[in-house]
């Protein structure tokens, strides 16, 4: 019984030091540095908080780009995929409804999130005819939302990590701006 | 694959062989006590001491340390566990969150304290900040300090001679965590925080969005939580889906940083091990059996997430995975967590192709050796490196030794009992899920699917993985307990031997190596090495995994849906 009580003071300590100054530390300098990252990378127009840059929010008015399937409806609690299997009917099915509506490539398929921020560069343009069309944009608006999805294009990091992508409330917001 | 696909994979490995052998005799300065990297951090370590008095300093016998494990555990899980309970009446818990109950309570605690990091829970709305930091974030450090330790007295067992001691658990689990644990996490939590990852403590908003429907966007310290959680082969996301929430891991920078995270520390320890019983070579025989058999899963899991799907008729499928980090990176993770006993995921292991999910479960059921959990991996190993030593004794007739250590009985014994006692609480816990009522009804896949969310789970707690295919509603209390039970058994079930045949051995004399003693720093231990892991989990799993994945894989390649 004698390792009872260095294990108690021990548990306390460690505690101490991981549990509230560790944490604590991270906040100040997080805080201090990157205050925009370490809040959630929120965005704001007229004052008003829109949305997260990195959290996918339901669109589905023809006027605005659409972002990836969402498993959770794009309401953050909590976040999660369909975990649907590779043999699965329900998944099948959703896909081939999807297709029917016009969508390509990841726009077929349910996020892991269900809060993914992008979509590919190919997967906007596939949306840019519906844009147009209901936002009566005509032929000159159309290249201008090409040029819009060309802007909001990011790059593979670095030149090779990850994938090339377009943040779609990112994009939604330039296109409020005004094409 | 194109050639940035090709770069990552190569990237991802390379980075393991440049930094794990440094970082290893990093970590072997720090358990002998040598000057290091984070010596100027000895005043903490002298606080401890002053606190803990002499008892931190004697050195243990092999039951004294294996008390010193058990009630610093038993602390630990008591501790997750009520502080749950009272979560409605403390402080920092902004959504005003009501306490889990019991039994998602208890399976939470053992989770955490066992480094499985299993979640029946979603983060962002069942637990406050509080619980998150001062239960689970101290958890990661301490389970994955004490791994570290268990690991480090079975390296002295083997080294010393004619010795009642393997060293002072709290020395060993202090150190781990002051100079190890700590600075790495600090310095990736930062940089972590500087992507995108949330670091704060504040109430979550509401947002409006542009199609004027509300948002609730949540918060919180998540950064310090998830640099631990990678480093320390724990896993449990501050969110729900894991490093696949765009706020635990943003972008292919973070994802690769976190991704790297999985491995570093379970492999560095593998070259500590070969400094602690004087032979790098041994290090590098161990590491490159490790590194063998995670390359080949790696490889059979991207040719299959490559290939055509006919059951849904679409190749390279993005269901469950995140568009930021692609095909390539989510199979990269998926290979990574699952051959460390990490379980932190960024793609939904349940959408992965048959094949795919196949791996990662191989990868658990070989028993968390392919690096492992941090130190288990190693100790996991081994176990299996003293097996395959007694099976080449066996077949030349000859007392077989290990590192001048003669392997008996008494090592056999508790190898055997190591090996099969997680592999008997799997098999039986998903045995009696399947058939049992209370563990049918939380299925959501039919078919074979279905049964391989029943397996995942078991062998995830068993081999104190946490990941999931997480379409399995776990959070019963049928499933909170059993699966506890499970994860108890697949630490302690193998930490207990695993010191007593640390005592056994340090009281060995050293048998110095004669013309007879078998090599087992060599490519043909690598290889009996390697059959020895295939064999054993080949046999213990193989009808299991011909039900599910296997089965699937043929069933889809036949376009059959369920």
């Amino acid at each position: 019984m004698k390792q009872l009580m260095p294990a108690i003071k021990l548990f306390a300590l460690l505690t101490v030091l991981t549990g509230i100054l560790y944490p604590l530390f991270i906040t100040l300098i997080a805080q201090k540095v990157f205050p925009e990252q370490a809040n959630g990378s929120l965005l704001y127009k007229d004052g008003k908080l829109v949305g997260s840059a990195l959290v996918a929010q339901k669109f589905q008015t023809p006027q605005y780009f659409w972002a990836r399937p969402s498993a959770v409806d794009y309401n953050p609690m909590p976040s999660g995929g369909s975990n649907a299997g590779p043999t699965s009917a329900d998944l099948k099915a959703k896909v081939l409804e999807r297709q029917k509506l016009g969508l390509t490539d990841e726009m077929l398929f349910a996020s892991a999130s269900g809060l993914d921020p992008h979509i590919s560069p190919a997967a906007a343009k596939s949306q840019v005819e519906r844009i147009v069309l209901a936002r009566k944009l005509g032929e000159t608006g159309k290249g201008k939302l090409m040029q819009l999805i060309e802007q909001n294009t990011e790059q593979r990091q670095f030149g090779f990590l990850g994938e090339v992508r377009v943040n779609v409330l990112r994009l939604n917001l330039a296109l409020d701006q005004g094409v | 694959m194109n050639r940035f696909d090709v770069l990552q994979v190569f990237l991802s490995l390379a980075v393991l062989l440049v930094c794990a052998p440094p970082l290893g005799t990093f970590m072997y300065k720090v358990y002998v006590g040598e000057r290091h990297l984070f010596s100027w951090l000895r005043p903490l370590e002298l606080v401890c001491e002053k606190f803990l008095g002499r008892i931190a300093q004697d050195e243990m016998n092999w039951k004294e340390y294996s008390l010193a494990v058990l009630f610093f555990n038993a602390i630990g899980i008591l501790f997750v566990f009520l502080l749950q309970l009272l979560q409605a009446k403390l402080p920092l818990n902004p959504q005003g969150f009501a306490a889990p109950t019991w039994d998602l309570s208890l399976n939470t605690a053992v989770s955490f304290v066992t480094n499985t990091n299993w979640q029946a829970y979603s983060g962002e709305n069942t637990l406050g900040y509080l619980v998150q930091m001062l239960a689970l974030a101290v958890q990661n450090f301490l389970s994955a300090a004490v791994g570290m330790s268990v690991a480090i007295a079975l390296a002295r067992g083997i080294a010393r001679k004619n010795s009642q001691t393997i060293g002072n658990f709290w020395q060993d689990t202090v150190r781990g965590t002051l100079y190890i644990l700590l600075p790495l996490s600090i310095l990736l939590a930062v940089v972590l925080a500087g992507t995108g990852v949330v670091q704060n403590f504040s109430s979550y908003p509401t947002a409006q969005t542009l199609e004027s429907a509300q948002q609730v966007i949540p918060m919180g310290p998540a950064a310090s939580q998830i640099a631990i959680k990678q480093l320390g082969t724990n896993g449990g996301g501050f969110f729900n889906a894991n490093s696949a929430h765009p706020f635990e891991n943003p972008s292919p920078f973070s994802n690769w940083l976190e991704l790297i995270s999985i491995l570093l520390l379970p492999a560095g320890i593998v070259f500590t091990f070969g400094e602690m019983v004087k032979s790098r070579r041994q290090g590098w025989t161990i590491f490159l059996t490790m590194f063998a058999l995670l390359a080949a899963g790696l490889s059979i899991s991207l040719w299959a997430e490559y290939s055509f799907n006919p059951a849904i008729g679409s190749a390279a499928m993005m269901e469950g995975k995140e568009l930021r980090f692609g095909i390539t990176n989510s199979v990269l993770w998926s290979t990574f967590t699952s051959a460390a006993s990490n379980g932190s995921v960024n793609a939904m292991h349940s959408s992965l192709s048959p094949i795919a999910g196949g791996i990662a479960l191989f990868n658990i059921m070989l028993g968390e050796i392919i690096f492992g959990g941090l130190g288990s991996g190693l100790y996991g190993m081994i176990l299996f490196v003293i097996m395959t030593v007694f099976l080449a004794g066996l077949m030349v007739g000859r007392t077989p030794e290990y590192l001048g250590k003669k392997i008996e009985a008494r090592e056999i014994q508790m190898v055997i009992l190591a090996i099969l006692l997680p592999s008997a609480a799997i098999l039986i816990g998903a045995g009696a899920a399947a058939v049992l009522p209370a563990g049918l009804s939380s299925l959501s896949s039919k078919g074979p699917h279905g049964l391989s969310e029943i397996l995942y789970a078991y062998v995830s707690a068993g081999g104190n993985n946490g990941s999931a295919f997480a379409g399995l509603n776990a959070n019963t209390v049928y499933y909170n307990v059993t699966l506890a039970v499970v994860m108890l058994l697949g630490r302690f079930g193998v930490i207990f031997p695993v010191l007593a045949i640390a005592g056994n051995l340090a009281a060995k004399k050293y048998s110095p190596p004669s013309i007879g003693t078998f090599t087992t720093d060599n490519a043909l231990f690598v290889v009996l090495l390697i059959g020895v892991i295939i064999i054993v989990g080949g046999l213990t799993f193989f009808p299991a995994l011909t039900l599910g994945p296997i089965v699937e894989h043929f069933l889809m390649l036949s376009g059959k849906v369920f």
